[in-house]
């Protein structure tokens, strides 16, 4: 048979042309070295001996949660606060040691030095002189007024709570700031404090309150900033490129000359990047497989950095009814019918659950780098930690099962679960949102729970859903149609005031219920006058004694079994050998220092 | 042949209505919330004004008689005066649709964004898969049960039964972690200006381009092959010979002109896919393409987002099925539309 000469002209064609671009695409290019081409000793070659403005090149930082927006007022998730945090300053923020430092503002104001008033009720702020916007028009006392004034727009649909308790914001000068309260205040760093409410310029952003906010697309993208760095291009949900801001403070800094934020795929697509071919120098966030992230590291490229603030994994407990056949009343509590659990109210079998579950495990073999087994709900910063509780790190699970013979829950028709004595057999429905992590903890204590003859059954709810404000759904965890649930939570800011105050009963206005459209914060419906009434000296505590009260609500939750703490949780990130600086306290964002972030010499 | 097509733009505008209805009620009644990604202390009376602030609370007629209004009368208003530089009414205060989670972003400013990195990775697959698997897929038939024919036909079934996650993986694994050969992330603001980005610009896009063009070669060259070997037994073709035609001018003439008629379509039919990017490519190789922008909102419950490109993705299928239906009647002379 004759051979078609077109076909093999053709075929040979192609398979030139495909030739051509392997080559093309394996051919080592100029300007960036890849992975396996990079010398092995850190890339210091060509920098000057010290670093300076802008010296020492790219800064590759990888994000697989996108940035979205640069506007942390309207965020759609924390990795916009990190994104937004290298152009906007606060007024204070805290240091690695968790330790208040001036940014914006000249001086910590306290008690001492008269910043703060003797009644508790300003706080009064003198700006450092000379700041410049990143225009290079001069931040002012405006500012900060508006700055307030723009969350303070219920219309803006604000998504930080650092204004919580603030009265007005007003200006006594040029460079002095005087923020009121409406409550006597004893901690009063909310307000401007930390990556959750820095200053925004008001020149940019005066068109943009209220519901304009919304379509300040250009605002939001590339807001003015004061910090190290200005915004050279933004796309939404994938990259930023970052350029020096010209008029940053120190003439010395940032030593980057280009920072850029990257999307990735996953979590340990982002641990890749970092730490086995080093096309990153930092990734965020790796809730990662603690065995395959040690193996990453182990390739010598990174370092893993565990950031503890003090944010706990919990199981929180139901002390309403949620059995689906209660209809309209399921779990609903109200002051004249707290609807109660028909075992869970009771402090033994609450008790009983907690004794059964290893942490250790959960936290050695689920988390790795990043949690420590806790007993405690208020976990961190050290000075609010309690000790009094750490002999939950011991499993127990005869002690459980004693407790519960003691105490009347027998299994009676020896099916292996324990009934209560009106013969309710204590089965458990245990919900949280879908995640690798989450579900073998859900496993694991499921087994634990059989030991002690408890029934669970697991139910995992889409992330999406179940930390969202929907109340339509019935799946959200406020609404709380389960006997049990698990999710970390934890103070945004070292004081615990705020955090605390989510177990407040307030004669129920803070218990998520149809009245205030499922948006109280006390999830457990645990009523307790003296809980609320240990709050009320909180609130005007100050220096030592506030922190021996933080301490006895926490053991107060805790020794009530109001919720379960499970895992100290830390934000885990690895950063590349080349790279020093990064130093986290677990309050701030990873990049609260960047302008002192430089390559390795 | 006019009014064919008349009649099938009229209907289609329907058919678009209903689709849009279909896609917003699903969205609108399905779970989740954009407020869920925030901070967890943050309280719930705080998502509720955020939530409210984004317009999530009016009822969903309302919501969508709004969208369409901007969706067809505001933002193609946009698009002539961007085009054209003339002011056309209040363009101003005329609402745009906007992201959730990009809150003020407007979704066909997103759209346009990523455009370009879909149409690079994608189509460029897309073009070197139809390039490599049309020859190859008139060859293997040409030479039927061949070695040739074997090696094609194993080449095509690993194809089409790997997925792209699978495939994806094992490539970055291998040509990126390994051999440290290409990157994996993929740089969205790199601009080729010179040699040396244009050789970075062909390294990073080689990987997807590779995952992606492996699994539609094999699709494609396998439908040409089926193709040409039906026409080959075609007594046309006896004819052909019969009457001392060269092998060549058999071969081109007739039996791949014709055999080609399905194939076209076929290719044609999948042209809206490149625009809709690929979900799972791009999302591994973090290419910024549309098709990682819809799985991005899906996944933070970017509404606008997700009803708008998925609405465009409908817009672009009627479209190209028109289309493929009107080059079935050019290239197939039997087919007469009346």
């Amino acid at each position: 048979m004759k051979h078609p000469r077109l076909w093999r002209m053709n075929h040979l064609f192609f398979l030139l042309a495909l030739l051509a671009i392997i080559f093309a695409a394996c051919a080592p290019p100029a300007a960036a070295p890849t992975a396996g081409e990079q010398p092995a000793a850190p890339a210091a070659a060509g920098l000057p001996p010290e670093p300076g403005r802008g010296t020492d090149g790219e800064l590759v930082l990888v994000y697989w949660q996108e940035v979205s927006i640069l506007n942390p007022y309207l965020a759609s998730g924390t990795k916009d606060f990190h994104g937004a945090s290298l152009i906007l300053d606060p007024l204070l923020e805290f240091n690695e040691n968790v330790e208040l430092v001036p940014v914006l503002a000249e001086e910590v104001p306290t008690l001492e030095n008269g910043g703060v008033s003797e009644d508790l009720m300003s706080i009064t702020y003198k700006l450092r002189p000379g700041i410049l916007w990143s225009d290079g028009t001069p931040l002012t006392a405006e500012d900060v007024v508006f700055t307030w004034e723009y969350c303070a727009d219920p219309a803006t649909g604000c998504t930080v709570q650092n204004f919580v308790g603030v009265a007005s914001v007003e200006a006594l000068d040029e460079l002095t700031v005087r923020v009121n309260f409406t409550d006597p205040t004893p901690y009063p760093y909310t307000a401007f404090v930390g990556y959750l409410s820095p200053i925004i310029q008001k020149a940019q952003f005066q068109n943009c309150k209220g519901e304009a906010a919304q379509a300040c697309s250009e605002q939001n993208t590339n807001p003015i900033g004061t910090g190290p760095y200005k915004v050279a291009e933004f796309r939404a949900n994938d990259t930023v490129v970052y350029a020096v801001n010209e008029n940053y403070r120190n003439p010395n800094q940032p030593h980057f000359a280009r920072v850029i934020i990257k999307g990735a795929e996953d979590a340990s697509a982002s641990a890749r990047a970092v730490l086995e071919t080093g096309e990153a120098d930092y990734g965020w966030n790796l809730q990662v497989e603690p065995a395959v992230l040690l193996d990453m590291e182990a390739k010598g490229k990174g370092t893993i950095m565990s950031a503890f603030g003090a944010n706990v994994e919990r199981i929180l407990i139901n002390f309403t009814n949620p059995d689906p056949n209660l209809g309209e009343k399921r779990s609903l509590w109200t002051p004249e019918d707290p609807n109660p659990h028909p075992f869970l109210t009771d402090i033994n079998v609450r008790k009983a659950l907690s004794m059964a579950i290893d942490r250790n495990i959960i936290a050695e073999q689920l988390y790795g780098p990043g949690g420590k087994p806790t007993c405690n709900l208020l976990a961190g910063p050290p000075a609010v930690a309690s000790t009094n509780n750490d002999a939950c790190l011991q499993q127990d699970i005869e002690g459980a099962n004693k407790l519960l013979d003691e105490a009347g829950y027998l299994d009676s028709n020896g099916d292996g679960i324990r009934e209560t004595p009106d013969g309710v057999p204590l089965r458990i429905l245990y919900q949280t949102s879908t995640n690798a992590v989450r579900q073998k903890t859900q496993a694991l204590i499921q087994q634990w729970w059989k030991q002690i003859g408890v029934e669970t059954e697991l139910k995992n709810v889409e992330a999406a859903v179940f930390f969202g404000g929907d109340p339509a759904s019935p799946d959200t965890y406020n609404k709380f149609y389960a006997d049990v649930e698990m999710f970390t939570n934890g103070p945004d800011n070292p004081d615990p005031q705020q955090y605390l105050a989510n177990w407040l009963c307030d004669g129920g206005a803070n218990i998520p219920s149809p009245a205030n459209n499922w948006g109280g914060s006390n999830v457990e419906r645990w009523c307790s006058e003296e809980y609320d009434a240990l709050f009320a000296q909180l609130r005007t505590a100050t220096g030592e004694e506030r922190n021996r009260l933080a301490i006895a609500l926490n053991d107060m939750l805790v020794q009530n079994y109001v919720a379960i703490p499970l895992v100290f949780r830390a934000s885990v990130s690895a950063y590349s050998n080349t790279l020093s600086g990064p130093n986290i306290s677990g309050f701030e964002t990873e990049e609260w220092n960047i302008e002192t972030w430089h390559r390795v010499r | 042949m006019g009014q064919y097509i008349l009649r099938r733009v009229l209907t289609a505008i329907p058919t678009l209505f209903f689709i849009s209805f279909v896609i917003f009620a699903l969205l609108a009644l399905s779970p989740g919330d954009p407020t869920a990604n925030l901070p967890p202390s943050l309280p719930m009376e705080i998502k509720l004004r955020v939530r409210e602030a984004l317009g999530m609370n009016q009822p969903m007629p309302v919501r969508y008689v709004r969208w369409l209004q901007q969706f067809m009368v505001n933002e193609p208003l946009n698009a002539l005066e961007k085009a054209t530089g003339i002011r056309i009414g209040d363009s101003e205060n005329r609402l745009r649709i906007t992201s959730w989670t990009a809150r003020g972003k407007p979704v066909i400013d997103l759209i346009i964004e990523r455009l370009p990195q879909t149409l690079w990775v994608v189509g460029l697959a897309y073009v070197i898969a139809v390039l490599i698997a049309v020859p190859l897929g008139v060859f293997s038939a040409y030479k039927q049960n061949s070695l040739f024919d074997q090696i094609a036909s194993v080449i095509a079934v690993i194809g089409f039964s790997l997925p792209t996650f699978f495939t994806g993986v094992l490539v970055i694994q291998f040509f990126a972690v390994r051999l440290g050969w290409f990157p994996t992330l993929y740089n969205t603001t790199l601009r080729v200006t010179d040699w040396g980005t244009f050789i970075e610009q062909l390294r990073q896009m080689a990987m997807p381009v590779f995952v992606l063009a492996f699994f539609q070669i094999a699709t494609i060259s396998r439908f040409a092959r089926s193709s040409v070997i039906e026409n080959l037994r075609m007594d046309y073709v006896r004819t052909a010979r019969a009457k001392g035609l060269t092998e060549k001018a058999v071969v081109t003439r007739h039996v791949v002109r014709n055999s080609l008629i399905p194939v076209v379509t076929l290719v044609a039919l999948g042209i809206p896919g490149i625009f809709g990017g690929a979900i799972v490519t791009e999302q591994i190789f973090a290419v910024n393409g549309i098709g990682q922008l819809l799985i991005l909102s899906i996944q933070s419950n970017d509404l606008p987002v997700v009803q708008t490109v998925l609405v465009i993705f409908s817009v672009l299928v009627i479209v190209f099925n028109l289309i493929a239906d009107i080059l079935y009647g050019i290239l197939d002379p039997r087919i007469r539309y009346s």
